[in-house]
């Protein structure tokens, strides 16, 4: 594909992300923007962990953890630092709303910056482990972070963290969400993806070919817990109020979830399904006690009977629709 | 030194109610090598079945020797059906695939067991009745209660049952057969299918007991109780060496105790933290656990 028409397509996608997220709040509720603001928030936890679950084949169930790190530390930058920052560039004549997104852009990047630390320290002694060992490392390291964040005073430890500058919004989220699927998709169409995957199919056969499993894992580690700290940023930024939780070992559970759903190696089937399991909640009010029963339920019977997921590592969408149409096109 | 005695009792009673529990993933890791995520929450059930015997057969105003056993045997056994059925309906079909799908099988039956408890059970937490009169034993200058003992007994006698069973039964020769090479055992003619779902009856029933003697020793149950406990039940395992019995046993106390320090001369508010930074450790300098044998990787 040409420069050009990569640019064109970026352009496009940042517009139509634009044009959504000033008329979108026009066009629905608020009950519905939060749904859909929220959707967007698991959409990158579901991508960055497919990253480390899916392509790297590494178990990894402290996703919230890293979650937290990003939330509490942006959170802990705009309230400490942020307020009276705006307020300085704006008795220097800088537009409000430019200081605003300036710190809010520093704050999540340092929150996921944060997060992405957290994984290396992680990462680099625990993935000499293998699968299971794996998990209960990272689920482990999940509940130490909260644990630790619940006894900070400075965050609010017990009582949660109020009074968040409510700086995100649906723009900033789909943003978000539309880089981390850039970064994901190009990643694992890459030579670096191959690796990824080599290291999933098997680890013994990728080492034997020169490749460096351990610097792999780490690598997809780091990244899926950057993400997952900006994730955080936006949905205490989102919410105004932070309380650790919102990071248990149910979370990671939750984000785990949707990767498995929409199976493992494939980018638009966590997407798809990020956006089903956040809204599946709401459509199931009305039977709302039996709600997690059936989420349960409905993960059992999948693992018995599609254990690769939904769309298991194939992809969906308009690539797949365009390579069909090229191939007619050549027939002709 | 009394107040450390004291805070020791106290660590021990705890730890052998990890060391039942943790008996339950080292079997099963045993012989299928799955983290059976859910053992947790059998344990929850476990306790359940207690308290509704109790209630059933007035076991908490009228208390007597007989009724207690009969409580703990009933949880026993209403779990040892229960851990069955779960290797049955869930774990069997996800056996032949890669071995993240029974984790997470595993941990939806978790789900599935907990919020299936707060539909049925009722979210609030429920006081469980004092099937058995507390006492207060001075030794010397130590003062415990009965109930430590109580629970640190019935735990010794478990296990010492459960080291009879496997290195004194047939069964328990299947089981050690089955954990050491499955493949093989299978060509010996055991029948590996039910000496598994024997192993899931045996840590199910002990996972019972030891929601029992927390109902007994806290007095209070709750559909989410098994969470936390479990996973520190886990870790007790990996610490000992998962796969491996004693180790189990010998994990549980030490985490046991470890909490109980930590909470009585560190810092209290870290309490759930201790365990996960212990297992964090142990992955990092001895993963096999303390009692572990090393495996080798074959290709």
């Amino acid at each position: 594909m040409s420069a050009g028409i990569r640019f064109l397509r970026l352009l496009a996608i940042f517009g139509g992300i634009l044009g959504l997220g000033t008329l979108l709040p026009r066009a629905v509720n608020p009950y519905l923007m939060q749904i859909i603001t929220l959707s967007g928030i698991n959409i990158i936890l579901a991508v960055s962990l497919n990253l480390i679950n899916g392509f790297t084949g590494q178990f990894s169930i402290g996703h919230a953890g890293f979650m937290a790190v990003g939330a509490y530390l942006s959170a802990a930058f705009t309230f400490y630092l942020g307020r009276d920052g705006v307020a300085a560039l704006a008795a220097a004549g800088v537009p409000e709303g430019v200081a605003v997104s300036g710190f809010l852009l520093a704050g999540l990047i340092l929150g996921g910056l944060a997060a992405a630390l957290s994984g290396l320290l992680v990462g680099l002694p625990t993935l000499r482990l293998r699968g299971d060992y794996l998990a209960i490392a990272t689920l482990g390291f999940g509940e130490i972070i909260r644990v630790i964040l619940l006894n900070i005073d400075a965050v609010g430890g017990a009582r949660g963290f109020a009074d968040i500058p409510p700086w995100s919004n649906l723009t900033w989220v789909l943003v978000w969400s539309a880089v981390t699927i850039g970064v994901a998709w190009n990643l694992v169409h890459s030579t670096h993806g191959r690796a990824f995957i080599s290291v999933r199919e098997d680890e013994i056969a990728a080492e034997a070919l020169g490749i460096d499993t351990t610097r792999y894992k780490v690598v997809a580690f780091v990244l899926g817990a950057f993400f997952a700290g900006v994730a955080g940023g936006l949905f205490g930024h989102y919410l105004a109020y932070l309380h650790t939780n919102s990071f248990t070992f149910i979370k990671s559970i939750e984000v785990v979830i949707m990767v498995v759903l929409g199976g493992m190696g494939s980018i638009t089937g966590s997407v798809l399904a990020a956006i089903v399991l956040t809204a599946l909640p709401e459509v199931l009010r009305p039977v709302r006690e039996y709600r997690m029963v059936i989420y349960s339920l409905l993960l059992i019977v999948l693992m018995i009977t599609r254990p690769q997921g939904l769309f298991g590592t194939r992809e969906l969408g308009l690539g797949r629709l365009g390579r069909r149409l090229r191939d007619l096109s050549v027939a002709r | 030194m009394q107040e450390f005695l004291q805070q020791l009792v106290n660590g021990v009673a705890w730890g052998s109610i990890y060391s039942l529990i943790a008996l339950g993933y080292t079997m099963v890791y045993g012989v299928l090598r799955l983290i059976n995520f859910a053992h947790g929450d059998v344990y929850m059930v476990g306790a359940y079945a207690g308290l509704f015997s109790a209630l059933w057969l007035r076991a908490g105003t009228e208390p007597s020797l007989g009724k207690a056993l009969l409580v703990l045997l009933f949880a026993m056994a209403v779990c040892a059906l229960l851990g069955v059925v779960i290797e049955r309906a869930a774990y069997r079909p996800v056996r032949r695939h890669p071995r993240l799908t029974s984790l997470i099988t595993a941990i939806g039956v978790s789900l599935l067991l907990e919020n299936l408890g707060i539909v049925v059970f009722g979210a609030r937490p429920r006081a469980f009745p004092e099937i058995v009169r507390s006492q207060r034993l001075e030794l010397g200058s130590i003062v415990i209660g009965s109930h430590q003992f109580l629970v640190l007994g019935v735990a010794l006698i478990l296990m010492l049952l459960l080291q009879l069973i496997v290195h004194r039964t047939r069964i328990g020769k299947a089981m050690r057969a089955v954990s050491f090479n499955a493949d093989a055992a299978r060509l010996m003619g055991i029948p590996t299918d039910s000496v598994i779902a024997f192993t899931f009856a045996l840590g199910s029933a002990l996972a019972a007991a030891a929601g029992v003697l927390v109902g007994l020793y806290l007095p209070r149950v709750d559909p989410l109780m098994g969470l936390i406990p479990g996973l520190k039940a886990f870790v007790a395992a990996v610490l000992g060496g998962i796969g491996n019995i004693p180790g189990a046993m010998v994990g549980g106390l030490v985490m046991g105790i470890a909490e109980t320090m930590v909470v009585a001369y560190l810092a209290p508010t870290y309490r759930d933290a201790i365990a996960f930074a212990l297992l964090i450790l142990i992955l990092l300098f001895r993963p096999t656990g303390l009692l572990g044998k090393r495996e080798v990787e074959k290709v």
